[in-house]
């Protein structure tokens, strides 16, 4: 019998601005895709997000960020997620990213990011091609 | 495997995936993990959609916590039917006590099949166990029979009921009294509440059960935490009572076994006549009227060879 593996994924909000929106469209649109998502709504911390990934075993964290500091927050979920041994689930990011930060993003270690308007199957590919290598 | 006896999270979830998937080797490592289980009790928390019991697990958890517990939790929400994803979100309400050391949270889909779910969900509450998390929560949407089958693998059961649901007291009609072994009556706070323990409590006095021993109904807020404790202390009472419950072990432990080996059946069965050209025949028969069903079945089970086992005929 093959394994009914489904992909899993963390969408999580970190940061203290008040929209889940976008989240919640993400979260929506990968179910939809046939994913299997694990929402956890505003105001998650670094550390939540961190334990919540590895607990859930995730095959990739998504992180909505409208804050403005997405430098920091991404990068303190990267380090939280190697100092547990998780550096192998990829990072997304997505949300109000300026162009000049996407590549910053990238050499913090972060898988992909995605600005808002990101078609879903785009993201859903991405995971997809991603995960469980 | 090693790992989640040693208690190290990110061995433990990836043991969890690996049963939850059925990935090649998952019977093994159930197999060299049972007999570090059986010291976890497991507490089944059912009820219907949006009746607190994310909010109440959370509650609960921080409570027991508090006591000196280890508790892991499964939070089971269902799969969408079309896409076979699903958005699983009762970590939303457990943020009490999401980084709470000691506490090991995982979500899980239904996926489709409930008795598969049924026994993964146990096999999850066996690897928490053996990684040393004495109480087990599981919580699981109970609307129909089939979800009540989840939480036969629970020691003890709360079902949640909530006033102004008309569903609260009718889901009890559908078979859920029969695993009940408290009741909860969640949003205490909201009207109508007494009215529904005063359902509950006649229900109970018509059903002819002896409860006079022991308190059966709990009304609480799990946003102000009111009641949780005399609920908590009433869980662990019945929970330590199953030690000295012999016939509920054995018959839990019967069923399981039962069902493994039919399940195991079914899918030899399905694997072994998928690309026989027997079943396509028969098929053929079936739907030219050459045949019928019946005598198709008939002859199919023929090749299954002899059972050692006497059948019911
Ligand atoms: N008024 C009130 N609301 C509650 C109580 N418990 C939960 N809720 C709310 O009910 C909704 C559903 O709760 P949730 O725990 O997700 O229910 P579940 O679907 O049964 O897991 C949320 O908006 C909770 O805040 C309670 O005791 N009183
Ligand atoms: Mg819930």
């Amino acid at each position: 019998m093959t394994p009914d593996r489904k992909l899993r994924v963390l969408v999580a909000k970190p940061g203290l601005d008040g929209h889940d929106r976008g989240a919640r469209v993400i979260a929506y649109g990968l179910r939809d895709a046939g994913f299997e998502v694990i929402y956890t709504g505003l105001r998650q911390s670094p550390e939540q997000i961190a334990r919540e990934a590895i607990q859930e075993d995730v095959d990739a964290v998504g992180l909505s960020i409208l804050s403005g500091a997405h430098m920091s927050l991404t990068g303190r979920v990267l380090d939280l997620l190697r100092e547990q041994g998780a550096e192998d689930i990829p990072v997304l990011v997505g949300g109000l990213i300026p162009d000049q930060d996407r590549e910053a993003l990238c050499e913090l270690g972060v898988a992909g990011v995605f600005t808002a308007g990101t078609p879903i199957s785009e993201v859903a590919d991405f995971i997809q091609s991603h995960a469980g290598a | 495997m090693r790992g989640t006896l040693a208690r190290e999270p990110r061995a433990l979830a990836r043991l969890v995936s690996g049963v939850e998937n059925r990935t090649p080797g998952w019977e093994d490592a159930m197999k060299a993990l049972y007999p570090h289980t059986g010291k976890a009790r497991i507490l089944g928390i059912t009820g219907p959609p949006g009746g607190g019991k994310s909010s109440l697990t959370n509650r609960l958890t921080a409570g027991l916590v508090d006591r000196g517990h280890r508790v892991g939790v499964i939070a089971i929400d269902p799969s969408s039917p079309f896409s076979g994803g699903a958005l699983l979100g009762d970590r939303l309400r457990m943020r009490d006590v999401s980084t709470a050391p000691g506490v090991f949270i995982r979500s899980m889909a239904t996926r489709g099949s409930l008795g598969g779910l049924c026994q993964g969900a146990r096999d999850v509450a066996r690897a928490l166990d053996a990684a040393g998390y004495d109480l087990v929560l599981i919580e699981t949407v109970g609307v129909g029979q089939d979800e009540v089958e989840i939480v036969k693998a629970a020691d003890v059961v709360a079902v949640v009921c909530v006033p102004g649901q008309g569903d609260g007291v009718q889901a009890l009609k559908a078979g859920i009294m029969e695993i009940a072994d408290v009741y909860v009556v969640n949003k205490a706070d909201r009207d109508g509440a007494d009215q529904v323990a005063a359902d509950i409590g006649a229900m109970l006095a018509l059903s002819g059960e002896d409860t006079t021993d022991r308190e059966m109904v709990f009304p609480t807020n799990s946003l102000s935490g009111e009641g949780v404790e005399p609920l908590t202390e009433a869980l662990l009472d019945r929970a330590a009572r199953v030690e000295h419950a012999p016939e509920r072990v054995s018959e839990r432990a019967r069923e399981e076994v039962l069902l493994l080996v039919e399940r195991e059946i079914a899918r030899r069965v399905r694997a072994g006549l998928a690309e026989d050209p027997r079943l396509e025949s028969a098929v053929e028969g079936v739907v030219t009227r050459r045949s019928d069903p019946y005598s198709a079945a008939e002859a199919l089970l023929g090749l299954f060879g002899r059972m050692e086992v006497v059948t019911g005929e």
